[in-house]
């Protein structure tokens, strides 16, 4: 059985460690913050200026000047604190965030990463995708291992324009997961009932030892 | 000492508004926007703006309401998924469009308001953003020239301010705020509340008064974009 949307962002909460200051991206990937194993102290940082985020407010907690980088309302902890998206990203690029977990539209076998524009189609941007990836120590991300017609997402080479290049530590799809190494992906863990034939007959980029 | 306190934001505006000016505005989604300052923007139907913010508000809030009225040639931003208007402005080609890397973009702010023409970073090696770019190696690494923005105003958000200009943000309402303060070469705040000179801790002040040439009290709406709550 493959991993379902909060089986893949629980397989994710293992990438935690306790100290961890962690960004998660919009998606899947912020459901991981259900899932935080026991008793381990992580900090999450919202790229718009927040360290320390809380869970979604009740109705009476409910503040317009409280939101995460996905514009939805957080709450804040004791440990909050606040700063401008300058000082947010010097914190990004500046090499202090320990671990960010982000989606993806496609992975390359070198870690290339594609996950903000399908040209002529979407246009949302970057967001703070390009600065995370290049600048937060290890990058995990979340995708489902092919689109709705079958066809990989793990490629040879990105066909969309990059957000970064050779960035991405670790894939978690719904089938598994991979580490990208010299030579291509290795096959980590299987979700459970997938078999490594199911991932080969799914995966363009190559699968090493 | 020039008064810095208007009791408007159309009176605030007076004499800085020209048709093709930058404009540096703060907020992050519709958190922290200069709401009152962007409708006075719209009802003095200034056009051809370059405007640099984070994002481009939704279709009939925040900077999307000057984007209805066609009064902006070019946008810089990073993320600008909310709007659909911008969408088919940009598709049809009516709209120019920069995308910045979010940092890129809070850099390029915070750079341009210190004085700082440009600077090195690793975001966006590889990738079309660096297309035309300087690369430059420092230990090992390849990082592009990104340049610092001055814009011709800049419009901010703070919860309170004093007479001097004096500001103080709250909670995530700060975001791009500080940045776009330092940024413009004149800068205009819109306030929650004006408290009086010498209220505010100054050792709690956010963005010093020397930033802001202009202030005003505003009514907020403060709209929430995705409202998400827990059981109670």
């Amino acid at each position: 059985m493959p991993w379902d949307r909060n089986q893949m962002a629980e397989r994710a909460g293992q990438e935690l460690q306790d100290g961890f200051y962690v960004n998660l991206g919009i998606g899947i990937p912020t459901l991981v913050s259900n899932y935080i194993p026991d008793g381990m102290d992580v900090t999450l940082q919202s790229e718009n200026g927040m360290l320390g985020m809380g869970p979604f407010p009740t109705e009476a907690e409910l503040d317009a000047d409280v939101i995460n980088a996905g514009k939805q309302t957080i709450t804040e902890l004791d440990r909050t604190s606040y700063f401008s998206s300058a000082d947010s990203f010097g914190m990004i690029r500046g090499g202090h965030i320990n671990l960010a977990i982000l989606g993806a539209m496609e992975v390359a076998e070198n870690g290339d990463l594609a996950n903000w524009m399908i040209p002529g189609k979407l246009v949302k941007g970057m967001g703070g995708a390009m600065d995370l990836v290049a600048g937060v120590e290890r990058v995990v991300v979340i995708m489902d291992h092919a689109n709705k017609h079958g066809e990989s997402k793990l490629l040879k080479a990105c066909t969309l324009p990059l957000t970064g290049t050779g960035v991405v530590d670790r894939i978690i799809t719904n089938l598994g997961v991979f580490d990208v190494v010299e030579g291509g992906l290795k096959i980590v863990e299987l979700a459970p009932e997938v078999t490594e034939d199911e991932v080969r007959k799914l995966t363009e980029a190559a699968l090493v030892a | 000492m020039a008064k810095k306190v208007f009791d408007t934001a159309s009176a605030a505006l007076e004499g800085v508004l020209q048709n093709g000016m930058s404009i540096a505005a703060g907020g992050f989604g519709l958190c922290g926007i200069p709401e009152n300052l962007i409708a006075a923007i719209r009802d003095a139907g200034t056009n051809d703006l370059t405007v640099y913010s984070n994002n481009a508000g939704v279709d009939d809030f925040g900077l999307g309401v000057l984007l209805q009225t066609k009064q902006v040639k070019k946008m810089v931003s990073s993320y600008v998924g909310e709007n659909a208007e911008f969408m088919r402005q940009y598709l049809s080609g009516e709209l120019e469009l920069e995308f910045n890397p979010q940092g890129t973009l809070a850099e390029r702010l915070r750079a341009g308001g210190a004085g700082i023409p440009g600077f090195y970073t690793k975001t966006g090696v590889g990738t079309v953003i660096a297309d035309g770019k300087e690369h430059k190696d420092f230990d090992g690494e390849t990082y592009i020239l990104e340049r610092g923005i001055r814009a011709d105003l800049a419009i901010v958000k703070a919860w309170k301010g004093d007479a001097q200009g004096n500001l103080v943000y709250r909670k995530t309402a700060r975001n791009f705020n500080p940045l776009c303060a330092t940024a413009g070469r004149v800068t205009i705040a819109e306030v929650e509340e004006i408290v009086p000179v010498g209220s505010l801790e100054p050792d709690m002040i956010h963005t010093p008064g020397i930033f802001v040439q202009r202030i005003i009290q505003g009514q907020h709406e403060k709209r929430i974009e995705q409202k998400t709550m827990r059981a109670a």
